[in-house]
């Protein structure tokens, strides 16, 4: 047990301060205590990719991050993704209109990882979207769809 | 995980300093560090997080190196056009390794840090056995699950894979590691097991990797990253082969090649037996296949990875076939 360390984070454009011991991932930070349970626990290991958020704007995951290491950086939750007028982001819509889950467990990393991967350009074929989306798994297996919905989205942009 | 405190210098001196004490550790990414305090098996008592030292992660592509700073992330490196124009074979081993995020947060530093997969190192609770995490309490991989373990460089105590794209390619290319002012040839900052498993590079507590240099080369222009795995992506290598050529004016007499093998032995594994039996030959389908075998001289199996010995010469050969336009 060590001592607790006050942090500023900044998550979805708000300041938050909290007082976590410094082994505390963001992911933990997130979901226990700041009441943003959007991003999922999975396999904890780094291995699954529920826990994907954005850290200045990149797709990292939450569960290898230290709460700590991200103080000064900008951190997005799939709950920050809605728009100024609240309603649900581009891809939440494809992955709706596409039926890309089943379960629905793994689906706001796979949301996360989607809207990072159209940003960056790594959305250009189906091929392209099956590597660069290779580090979100779907037990379900609704893979087909998560692709048609990315790749929805990466068209409607290009 | 075990508690731990954390410090974030404001220099790298500072860094050095805090992390002189070997129960402390560097975390930069953090991909390799935080998934092991999980799984138990590191337990840093100091944590010492570099991601926000300045400085460090610059890129730069010279007239005879490309120099990477030990804070880019694997990433940004992977996309930089001029290391795909001057080092093809980095580029694409950092593009097939781990996944989109993992290579958001790893940094190039801490990449040649990664340690093991070996499920046995990795499950101290269930296996206590293990030579690298415990000296001298034996290991439990041989005689266990060993399909995934190396086949060269082994030893009685250890038979872990290195686990790491990045670095085969830096070991075929002749790349340097800076650590501070010091200067470690990428092939010598990999130890063998020996009877010492638990020493895997030559750094004293407190040494941080600041850069990776790497050579300019024709072979270096002219090279590929070929990596076999059991699914298409965000998996780690059965065999791999980071391979460079350099043809001689006459287009067919082979004048320079590197190969360096992944996935198959206990450190990123130059092959240079392949290297010496083709420098000079006529560049040709049977010749190559022929010195590929040359890759597995030493090899030694422990049964189910008795296939790495078939595969990883195959691997070898495709990508000099294909660097060549022959595959």
């Amino acid at each position: 047990m060590t001592q607790p360390i006050t942090l500023t984070l900044d998550i979805n454009g708000r300041t938050r301060t909290v007082a976590l011991e410094p082994r505390v991932t963001l992911l933990d930070a997130l979901r226990d205590h700041l009441a943003l349970n959007g991003t999922k626990k999975g396999c904890d290991q780094g291995q699954c990719g529920a826990c994907t958020v954005h850290v200045d704007g990149a797709r990292v995951l939450a569960c290898l991050t230290l709460a700590a290491q991200v103080e000064g950086r900008q951190i997005t939750t799939i709950e920050g993704l809605a728009g100024a007028d609240g309603g649900v982001h581009p891809v939440q819509t494809a992955f709706l209109e596409r039926d890309a889950f089943q379960c629905g467990y793994c689906t706001p990393g796979q949301i996360m990882s989607a809207v990072a991967c159209i940003r960056e350009g790594h959305a250009g074929s189906d091929a392209e979207i099956r590597e660069y989306m290779s580090g979100n798994l779907c037990r379900c297996g609704a893979y087909p769809h998560i692709v048609a919905a990315v790749r929805d989205v990466a068209g409607a942009a290009s | 995980m075990r508690g731990f405190s954390y410090l974030r210098p404001g220099s790298p001196d500072e860094a050095r300093e805090a992390a002189r004490d070997p129960s402390a550790a560097f975390l930069a990414g953090g991909t390799t560090l935080l998934d092991l305090a999980k799984c138990g098996v590191a337990e840093p008592e100091r944590v010492v997080d570099i991601t926000h030292l300045s400085g460090l992660a610059t890129i730069t592509v010279g007239d005879d190196r490309i120099t990477l700073g030990a804070l880019a992330t694997m990433s940004r490196v992977a996309d930089e056009a001029d290391i795909r124009t001057h080092c093809p074979a980095v580029a694409e081993a950092l593009s097939q390794a781990a996944s989109a995020q993992i290579r958001n947060m790893a940094t190039i530093g801490g990449n040649l840090m990664q340690r093991t997969r070996c499920a046995y190192f990795r499950d101290p609770a269930t296996f206590p056995a293990c030579n690298k995490r415990a000296p001298g309490s034996g290991c439990a991989a041989i005689g266990g699950a060993v399909r995934n373990h190396a086949v060269l460089g082994v030893s009685e105590s250890c038979i872990a894979t290195y686990p790491g794209d990045l670095a085969t390619a830096l070991v075929a290319f002749d790349a340097v590691v800076h650590v501070g002012e010091r200067r470690i040839a990428a092939d010598d900052f990999f130890l063998l097991p020996g009877a010492t498993p638990d020493r895997e590079h030559p750094l004293e507590p407190g040494e941080m990797i600041t850069a990776i240099a790497i050579p300019a080369s024709p072979a270096a222009r002219r090279s590929t990253y070929l990596k076999i795995r059991d699914r298409q992506s965000y998996e780690f290598a059965a065999a791999s082969a980071a391979v460079g050529l350099e043809l001689a004016a006459d287009g067919r007499t082979i004048r320079d090649l590197r190969v360096a093998l992944g996935g198959v032995a206990t450190k990123p594994w130059r092959a240079r037996g392949v290297e010496d039996a083709l420098r000079g030959k006529i560049f040709e389908p049977e010749t190559v296949k022929r010195a590929s075998l040359a890759a597995m001289e030493g090899a030694v199996d422990h049964g189910a990875n008795r296939f790495k010995i078939d595969l990883a010469p195959r691997v070898v050969a495709r990508a000099i076939l294909t660097l060549g336009g022959l595959a």
